[in-house]
């Protein structure tokens, strides 16, 4: 079972996409990162996976079961991370009050016990606390639900480093004790290798290329040589991104196989660069991805 | 937390930059302190959430390093006490390092007189040895 399952999902306001077409299956137990410039439906995506807004057109399935047809079995499943942090004037200890009234699951230790070990204090109104303290009481909120899926938009967006830091490994040890799925949408691109497992990069309302992050990389190569038009590269790979001077030719690649061509040199790519180069690329979208999904997959 | 409770076998670090797959760097820091002697049979490498607190990693990261290492026979798990190393990595014997040091001077020698300089040399190097274990895998 999926932990998130998207297939042909849109959603229209008025007649801008914020989302279209975007067909998804997010495995349990991974780190997922949605990854892609502002506007291209990584909010509008989280925001369907959780029931706050209705698809136009396709579903959206979490664990198997529909946000919107099934709410309370969904959100008592789904923990989730809006990007503007509510937390009120209320104190910590309040909201702790507040999350186990409100939560069947409730863990008021796992709550405490996080906050006690990053230092926020419980007696303080949480509007008073910086920005990395408010950030993790979100986080222990939302973990003391107890949730299977967690979505987070834009965690650690407004972070200084050490606080964007602390709050990472404190996901990550959530993810340790077992049973979570996280998907998160991000800006930064710098540590994804580091938190992340799975990456879907979504661009202009579309999914461009979504995968394990290992097999992503391995499969991108970066060829130089000698100036060309890369056509003969393009019968076996799909070539993302083509730079060239007069002399020389740069492909940044997803390779089929091997590059039998000894005159291009070939290297390997940090996550990073290939995020970078399909975003600089936004009509590549046609690809198949890694992972493919087959239409027939989805029929009952 | 404090590291200094915890016996430290082997501590890891992440270089973001390298192009290796973090799970790789941790597969390659413990195959090096095997090497090294750093880490030996019977001792055991930091538990999963040692890992994710200090680096801020991926615990999925983590647990793939350490089945690599199990697949390759160096470590084992136990179920419910951690992974441990189950034997050295030793490197190759001193007569061995001297016969394939000799073979290589005599390599380096037909290099620099077919008019290749250390740089060139050493591209064609890292070209062989990628086309090298691509043969292995296929």
């Amino acid at each position: 079972m999926e932990a998130l399952r998207a297939r042909r999902l849109s959603k229209r306001y008025g007649d801008t996409w914020a989302l279209r077409d975007c067909t998804l299956n997010i495995p349990p137990g991974r780190v997922a990162a949605l990854v892609g410039p502002n506007g291209a439906g990584k909010t509008t995506l989280l925001h369907l996976a959780v029931g706050l807004i209705a698809p136009t057109a396709g579903d959206v399935e979490v664990f198997g079961w529909s946000p919107r047809r099934q709410p309370t079995v969904v959100l008592a499943r789904v923990g989730f991370l809006a990007q503007d942090r509510p937390l009120y004037r209320f104190t910590v200890e309040e909201m702790l009050a507040l999350g186990r009234r409100l939560n069947p699951r409730w863990d008021d230790a796992l709550a405490r016990r996080r906050l006690s070990a990053v230092g926020v204090p419980l007696h303080r109104r949480t509007d008073k606390l910086s920005g990395g303290q408010q950030s993790q009481v979100a986080l222990a909120l939302a973990l003391a639900k107890r949730p299977e899926l967690l979505l987070l938009d834009e965690p650690a967006a407004s972070l200084d480093p050490l606080a964007r830091r602390e709050f990472m490994e404190g996901l990550m040890e959530a993810v340790a004790e077992g049973g979570l799925t996280v998907v998160f949408s991000s800006h930064v691109l710098a540590d994804l290798e580091r938190v992340c497992d799975y990456l879907v990069i979504l661009s202009a309302a579309h999914v461009q290329l979504a995968g394990d992050t290992d097999e992503m990389v391995a499969r991108h190569k970066l060829l130089t040589g000698p100036r060309c038009d890369g056509e003969s590269v393009g019968k076996v790979h799909s070539v993302v991104q083509a730079l060239h001077t007069d002399r020389q030719t740069t492909l940044l690649v997803r390779t089929n196989g091997h590059i039998y061509d000894p005159s291009w040199t070939v290297s390997d790519v940090l996550l990073e660069d290939v995020v970078l180069a399909y975003l600089r690329a936004p009509g590549v979208h046609a690809l198949p991805e890694p992972q493919v999904v087959s239409d027939s997959e989805w029929i009952p | 937390m404090d590291i200094a409770q915890v016996p430290q076998t082997i501590i890891f670090y992440l270089e973001p930059r390298s192009g290796v797959a973090p799970y790789m760097q941790l597969v390659r820091q413990v195959q090096h302190a095997l090497r090294l002697g750093m880490l030996r049979p019977g001792d055991q490498l930091p538990t999963v959430r040692e890992v994710v607190s200090h680096l801020a990693i991926n615990p999925n990261t983590v647990l793939k390093a350490y089945r690599e290492l199990e697949r390759a026979g160096l470590v084992a798990s136990r179920p419910g006490q951690g992974t441990f190393v189950l034997r050295a990595l030793a490197g190759p014997t001193a007569a061995d390092q001297t016969a394939l040091g000799a073979k290589l001077d005599s390599w380096l020698d037909e290099a620099h007189g077919a008019g290749m300089d250390s740089q060139a040399i050493e591209a064609f190097i890292a070209v062989c040895l990628r086309s090298h274990s691509r043969e292995e895998i296929a």
